[in-house]
Order: C-alpha cells, then sequence, then structure tokens
C-alpha cells in the first residue's frame, strides 16, 4: 500500500513537465492583481479603489480630468455652462451602446445621477445633493440645474464620483441584488467576461467600443493575491504585468525600482491627491488645545518618515490640500519643522509639565490595519519621536471593523489614516473640518469634532464662488487657518507608486490614472 | 451493536453539535467590535450616515438581538444559510463554490502525510539509533519545527522563482481553459506546492509517531512469539507491528483532518488557493456574520462526520475495537 502510494508521488512529480507553467495568460493580455475579491461589481455600491480600477474599465463617466485637472470629453462630447454657474448642459456622444447593445441615452444620464448614484454612493450625493433638478431636454441632452453655484461640479462628475449605469438594467429594480451586480453592464472598452471566484475577474475586449481603434488590448485579467510576496513574486516573474497602488508596501520600491523589467512611477494619483494623517479627538484635553497638536508637529521629524520609513516614497505634507492640486497655496501656511526643544517649550507653556518617570502625558495612539505597512510603521516611529519630549503613546492595534467602528464613534485619543482630496477640497478636504459633518458613528467624517465657524462659513462660500479668484482667496484663507490650528497632523503626500511590467504603454492618460481604465493602453510584442 | 444504529445515533449527535454550534457561534462573533456595515462604509473612504444606515437595514442589524437570532436559526432549520453581507449571494452556493477545493487540497496533503509518514517512521523504526533514525528524525523535527507560510513562501522562491518549474499559485492556469486530463494535470501542478507545504508538517509527526509505536510494539510478547513461529521480519513489522502501532496513528489522523478542514488558511492564503480558508478570513474582515456562521456550520458537520469515519476506521483496523 505505501509502494502503491509512492507510484502516485512519482506521477506528480512528472506533472511540472507539461506545458503551460507561465501561469499567465500571455499576449495581448494585460494581467492585473486584486488583494481581495471585491464584494460586488456594482460600482455605485462600492466605491472601493479596487472596484473603480476594475469597473472603470466597464463604466464610464461624462467627463475625464487631463493633467491640468481641466475637464475632458468622455460620454459627454461638450457641455456649457451659465454664467451664474447655476445650469449645466450635456450633449452626450451618440451612437453609443451599452455592452448588451442597447442605446446609451439622456434617460440612463439622469437615471444614474438623480437616483441610482444619489441613492446609494455617498460622494455622489455630496455633488447631487446640489442639484435642484437633473432632466433630460432630448435623448442625447441633459440639464442638471444647481440651487446654489457649485464651482466642483465638474469634478464630480468625474469616473469614481459618477459612472453612468444602465437604466434598462437597473430601474425599478432593488439596487442591491440586481443580478447584475456580478456580471455588470456598460459602455467602456471592456466587457466583463467572467468571474472565477476566489482565483479572477477577466475583462474582454468591447469590440463595439464607440471610441473607433479602442481598446489595444484583447483581455484583462485581474488576479487574487492576497500576501504582499506573492505580489511581489507575480511582478518580478512576470506573471502579472501591472501593480496598483496598494498592491506593493513601499519596504520593496528599491529592488523593484532595480528591475530593469519594470517601470516604475509615480503619475496616475495626483486626482487622488491622498494625504497620510494623524487625527486626535479635540473632544479631550489635551488634544484640544491647539498648542498640544502644534508641539506634536514639532516633535515629527516628517522627512525621516518620508525617507526612511517611507523609502523615499511620497513629500513632506504642509496642510490639507495637496501640493500638486489647485487652490494649494505655499504662501500663507504654518509650516512645522523637526524641533523637539520647541515642542517641549510648548507642552511646558500649556502647563503639561513633566511626572513622574519624565512622562507628561500619556494617551491612545489607534493604528489603522495595514498589515505592517508604512502606517504601522509611521505610528511606531511616532510613539518614538513622541517619547523624546515626554509623551507617552501606547500603540492599539485593530482591524477594520474595530477601527471604523471605534473612530466613528470618537472612541480614541488618536489615530492614523490617508485620506483623498479628489482634486477639489469642497469634494474631499472640507468633509473632515466643517461642524456640519461632525455625525457620531459614521467613519471618515468630522471625526475629531474640530469646530471652527470661521472655516464653516470659508468652506461654504468658496465652493459657491463663481469668480475662481475668490475662491482662491476664500481656500487660500482656509489653509492659513487649518495650518495655523494644526486643525488635522497632516504627516506627508502619499503619491503611491504605479509599478508594471516594461511591454506595458499608455498606462494612464489623466490624473484619475487606472480608474480611468485600460482603453488607451497597448501591450508592446 | 450493529453498525447501522450506531451511524444513526452518531448523525442525531451530530444534527445537536450544529445546533450548539450555531447558538455559541451566533453569540461569539457579536462579541468583535464593529459590523459589516461600518466596514463596507469605511472601505470606501467616504462615508455617510445614510449609507450605514441603509446598510444596517438591508442586513437587519437594526433589529434587536433576540429577533436576528430567531431570523437566523428559523432559516437555518430550513436549509437556508442566509445571504451573504458583502457578496449579497446565498451562503451555502459560496461555500459549495470553494469546499471541492479546500477537500481536494486537504485530502491531497492528508494522503501524502499518512502514507509518507509511516512509510519514514517504520523505516526508522527498523533499526532505532541508526544512521537512518537519526536521519528521519531530524527532518521531522525540521519540518515539524519550521512555520508553514514560511516554508511556503521559501517553496515558492525555490521551484517557482528560481527553478520556474511550478506555478507560485492559484489552482488552474487563468484563462488556459484547459478540460478533460489537461486540466487534471495542471490542477495537481497547482496543488504540489500548496499540497506539500501542508503535509510536510502533518508528515513529520506522523513519522515520529510511527516510529514510537512500532519501537513500542516491537518489544511486546506477540512479537517475539511470531517470530518464534517463524515469520519473516518482514512479515512481523508489516502484519503484526506496524498493524498495532497504526492505532494511535489513525486517531492522530482523524483529530488532525478535522484540523484541516478549518486550518488550512494559512497556506490557503500563501499560494491565493480558492478554499474555504481564505473565504473565513475574508468573512471574519468584512464582519460577514452570514457567511462566517455558514462556514461554522458546514465545517462542523464536516468534521463531526470525520470522526465518525475515523471511528469506523479502528474497527476495520483492529478487530477488536466495538462500535458502541
Amino acid at each position: 500500500m505505501t509502494l502503491h502510494r509512492r507510484g502516485v508521488l512519482g506521477g506528480m512529480a512528472l506533472a511540472p513537465f507539461l506545458p503551460g507553467h507561465a501561469a499567465a495568460a500571455r499576449g495581448n493580455v494585460l494581467n492585473a492583481m486584486m488583494p481581495a475579491e471585491p464584494g460586488t461589481l456594482c460600482y455605485p455600491l462600492l466605491n472601493t479603489r479596487l472596484v473603480q480600477e476594475i469597473c472603470g474599465n466597464i463604466q464610464e463617466s461624462l467627463l475625464l480630468l487631463d493633467w491640468d485637472f481641466k475637464p475632458r470629453p468622455n460620454l459627454a462630447k461638450s457641455f456649457t455652462v451659465t454664467p451664474d454657474g447655476l445650469v449645466y448642459t450635456f450633449h452626450l456622444e451618440p451612437d453609443v451602446r451599452w455592452h448588451d447593445g442597447a442605446p446609451f441615452t439622456a434617460r440612463d444620464v439622469v437615471f444614474s445621477c438623480d437616483k441610482m448614484l444619489r441613492q446609494l454612493n455617498p460622494r455622489s450625493r455630496n455633488a447631487f445633493n446640489n442639484c435642484e433638478s437633473i432632466r433630460a431636454l432630448d435623448a442625447l441632452t441633459v440639464q442638471f440645474r444647481l440651487k446654489q453655484p457649485f464651482n466642483a461640479f465638474l469634478l464630480s462628475l468625474m469616473a469614481s464620483n459618477a459612472p453612468i449605469m444602465p437604466a434598462h438594467i437597473y430601474e425599478g429594480t432593488d439596487f442591491r441584488t440586481n443580478p447584475h451586480n456580478v456580471r455588470p453592464i456598460g459602455t467602456g472598452p471592456f466587457k466583463f467576461a467572467r468571474w472565477e471566484r476566489g482565483q479572477y475577474i477577466r475583462l474582454t475586449r468591447n469590440k463595439d467600443y464607440w471610441r473607433a481603434g479602442y481598446p489595444k488590448i484583447d483581455d484583462v485579467y485581474f488576479r487574487v493575491c492576497p500576501t504582499p510576496e506573492q505580489r511581489m513574486v507575480a511582478l518580478e516573474t512576470g506573471a502579472v504585468d501591472i501593480a496598483l497602488a496598494d498592491d506593493i508596501d513601499t519596504v520593496v520600491s528599491k529592488r523593484l525600482r532595480a528591475n530593469p523589467n519594470i517601470v516604475a512611477s509615480t503619475r496616475g494619483y495626483e486626482g487622488v491627491g491622498e494625504i497620510q494623517v494623524f487625527e486626535m479627538n479635540q473632544r479631550r484635553w489635551p488634544f484640544s488645545d491647539r498648542r498640544f497638536r502644534q508641539a506634536f508637529m514639532h516633535a515629527l521629524d516628517r522627512d525621516f518618515i518620508v525617507k526612511a520609513i517611507n523609502f523615499g516614497q511620497g513629500k513632506v505634507a504642509t496642510g490639507p490640500i495637496p501640493s500638486s492640486a489647485p487652490y494649494y497655496d505655499p504662501k500663507v501656511l504654518t509650516r512645522y519643522p523637526y524641533d523637539p526643544a520647541r515642542a517641549r517649550a510648548l507642552l511646558d507653556e500649556m502647563g503639561l509639565k513633566k511626572r513622574r518617570g519624565g512622562v507628561r502625558h500619556r494617551f491612545g495612539f489607534l493604528m489603522i490595519p495595514d498589515g505592517g505597512g508604512v502606517q504601522t510603521r509611521g505610528a511606531q516611529y511616532a510613539r518614538q519621536a513622541a517619547a523624546e519630549v515626554g509623551l507617552d503613546i501606547e500603540l492599539q492595534s485593530s482591524d477594520w471593523a474595530t477601527f471604523a467602528q471605534r473612530t466613528g464613534n470618537w472612541d480614541f485619543d488618536m489615530d492614523n489614516n490617508s485620506y483623498g482630496e479628489y482634486g477639489d477640497p469642497a469634494i474631499g478636504t472640507s468633509r473632515f473640518f466643517v461642524s456640519a459633518n461632525i455625525r457620531k458613528g459614521v467613519p471618515q467624517s468630522n471625526i475629531q469634532g474640530y469646530r471652527n465657524r470661521q472655516v464653516d462659513a470659508l468652506f461654504a462660500s468658496a465652493s459657491t464662488a463663481i469668480d475662481p479668484k475668490a475662491a482662491q482667496a476664500d481656500y487660500s484663507r482656509l489653509q492659513q487657518i487649518l495650518t495655523r490650528d494644526v486643525a488635522m497632523l497632516w504627516i506627508f503626500e502619499r503619491d503611491p507608486m504605479l509599478y508594471y511590467n516594461k511591454r506595458v504603454h499608455d498606462l494612464v492618460s489623466g490624473p484619475n490614472g487606472p480608474t480611468d481604465g485600460f482603453g488607451r493602453t497597448w501591450l508592446a510584442t | 451493536m450493529n453498525r447501522a444504529a450506531y451511524i444513526a445515533r452518531r448523525l442525531l449527535r451530530t444534527v445537536l453539535v450544529t445546533v450548539a454550534v450555531v447558538l455559541v457561534s451566533f453569540f461569539l462573533i457579536r462579541l468583535a467590535p464593529g459590523d459589516a456595515a461600518t466596514v463596507m462604509a469605511g472601505q470606501s473612504g467616504y462615508a455617510d450616515e445614510a449609507l450605514i444606515q441603509s446598510l444596517r437595514a438591508e442586513y437587519g442589524l437594526d433589529q434587536p438581538l433576540p429577533v436576528q437570532l430567531w431570523k437566523y436559526v428559523s432559516a437555518v432549520a430550513r436549509g437556508d444559510l442566509g445571504r451573504s453581507y458583502e457578496r449579497r449571494q446565498p451562503v451555502l452556493d459560496i461555500i459549495l463554490e470553494r469546499l471541492p477545493n479546500t477537500l481536494l487540497l486537504d485530502g491531497f496533503a492528508l494522503a501524502v502525510a499518512l502514507a509518507g509518514g509511516i512509510a519514514l517512521g517504520a523505516l526508522a523504526a527498523r533499526r532505532p539509533g541508526s544512521a537512518g533514525d537519526a536521519g528521519v528524525t531530524a527532518l521531522a523535527m525540521l519540518f515539524y519545527a519550521v512555520p508553514q507560510f514560511w516554508l511556503g513562501m521559501m517553496a515558492v522562491l525555490v521551484f517557482s522563482v528560481w527553478l520556474a518549474v511550478l506555478p507560485p499559485f492559484g489552482i488552474e492556469t487563468m484563462g488556459a481553459d484547459y478540460t478533460g486530463l489537461m486540466r487534471i494535470a495542471d490542477v495537481a501542478r497547482h496543488m504540489i506546492l500548496p499540497g506539500m507545504t501542508l503535509a510536510l508538517y502533518y508528515m513529520a509527526s506522523y513519522a515520529r509517531l510511527t516510529r514510537t509505536q512500532m519501537i513500542e510494539v516491537s518489544g511486546q510478547d506477540f512479537v517475539r512469539t511470531a517470530r518464534a513461529k517463524g515469520l519473516s521480519e518482514r512479515q512481523v513489522a508489516r502484519r503484526h507491528v506496524l498493524r498495532n502501532a497504526l492505532i494511535p496513528i489513525i486517531t492522530y489522523a482523524g483529530l488532525q483532518a478535522s484540523i484541516l478542514v478549518g486550518g488550512t488558511v494559512l497556506v490557503e492564503n500563501v499560494f491565493s488557493w480558492p478554499g474555504v480558508g481564505t473565504l473565513a478570513y475574508e468573512a471574519v474582515t468584512a464582519r460577514d456574520n452570514p457567511l462566517l456562521l455558514g462556514i461554522f456550520i458546514v465545517t462542523a458537520v464536516l468534521v463531526s462526520l470525520f470522526n465518525l469515519f475515523t471511528d469506523i476506521a479502528y474497527s476495520i483496523a483492529d478487530p477488536r475495537v466495538q462500535l458502541q
């Protein structure tokens, strides 16, 4: 019996010499990865970066962004805005068809923006709740009438805010359980082909794509690669062609940049404008004292965080608006260079004296779970740096559910996170500082409890200004106040790295990068 | 007592165990902080109140706990394991889709571990203290001590990256769409690394156990009798020593078979094997209670069945053992 089993084993040993062990589909096929399967492929239902990156190939938006954050046509071939900034009229691309052959019309746009997105997606709600009416003037014209001017409105129509969904599939159905959520239908360059559960999602070329000559690729695969080691091996062996922002930890960036077959680029995530931050629960003393927050900033060597902890990727953040985004104003910012002596002086001044054991104050730091990545390392560094000025931090680990629960319910002293600005402060930044967004139970809101009437008023007037100069003046003033207050502890701008095999070309064509899909991408043979 | 009645009684016990598992785990998983609604809202990077409330209402998380429990238990009694929060699909479908992959990997690992372990153990026991014995014991010690995920990563490094002879992960070649024999060969190739990673650890413990047991049994009177009546060394070893040494090994293997069902999480993750282990991990992090409970139930049933098989296997290996 033992002998027999050995025979079986011997047979297995021959298997490796069968053909096809490269384990990846080659040819005109792009291989990408995903750390975990998404729960659904219904874009508005689960607006995560992963779903954006997959569904960005299937669904399309009315407009795209160019590198200067100016809108360029997509499903909308042109648009007009009235001088009072209240009426936006979009003329749609004719002869566009959904993947099932049905024609794309103004009805789809009205349904998506007015019903489906508004009902399901918080980020779309933020934009479309400004609308008094959204209606179709004819089959190819849509008019949005705003209650008051909202100068970030065009940006709100970008891919990840407003993917256009098929009305004939979703209207009158339960959006959450619609069977097409797992086999989506769009107008985009790629059609959904197959979802092999636990393994991969396959998209295939849309032969009837409205933009003639595109896409250039036959198939796109997203394969499940749960561990960082796996993703690294997959990229190095060529089993996958691209690693998107969160696929690869910065620890290995040097090794990848040295690889002649792999291209590393920081372009493509400017549209997200992600800043890594520490937050403090400003309802609690001493975090409520501005001097404490200023002292903490002076205690941190953020240059060291970028260079040593994030391996040179990204740059030190200076305020709420990323330095690559519109409205950034470097002249008005209060800056907080590394200066432990100044930190100690500030703490002394507010009466936080050293007690037994040289400790001034002891508090918790709730770490966002990132599997020991840069966020965890950053928190560990912060603990050391804080100890230098007499602050004793207790690091608290958590998983996603715990983290969301505790931050949402204001049950923390300090935490870390990473937030996107999404091209305009009115979309991605104001939510953390306006007092109207202090809402218990909601993570990623103004969980710090920052309150400032002047800031509330400035955010309101900035986003409704018709004259760009007036908006700039408001946002400059805001940056001045928020940095003076250390309304949040801005650590560094992430500048996530996109790694890809050198056979991949034209991977990104604007600041929304991979979110806009692989419609223009081509592969060298 | 006859075997059929015994099996019927044991199956009844399986049902009772399952009920207990449902009740205990229903409350146990609610001890973890946070719920699926906050996780999903948090994932999007842009949460608001309306989203969280609509998710809670959809999942019934806004209802009192006893109501939630009653709804769940009565559904399970009707054979409905509910819908996954995150995937919004029937839990049973999701699990059944993944279960064969896990059973395949486990079955392979268990078979390799048992065959290899018993053979190596028997080999080592033949001449205790010899170089061969020392070699087997040292090797067993090594594989027993090395963490599985590390072994897995090293295996990928050597066989996939350096030698490039085996696929580093997955269960089959993506997009190849093989059928028939080609598909079997393809899956088998993908199974070697995760299967062997899993098997080596258990093989090590079987080898050690077999060795000890055989040495112990060889010293007993009936073995001397067998030798005295003129049987060859080989016959003595196989028919008398090994067969008696197998009883504790079956016990051990039965226990481990149950551990294997739920215990492949690490190896499945390292090799991206689409099994129940990875699914359970995802369900925990997403607070996907129906899915997690479903996995618990399926696992509990499987473990009970495995134990039953083990007990039946005893009576076959050793006719002195009575089923009762």
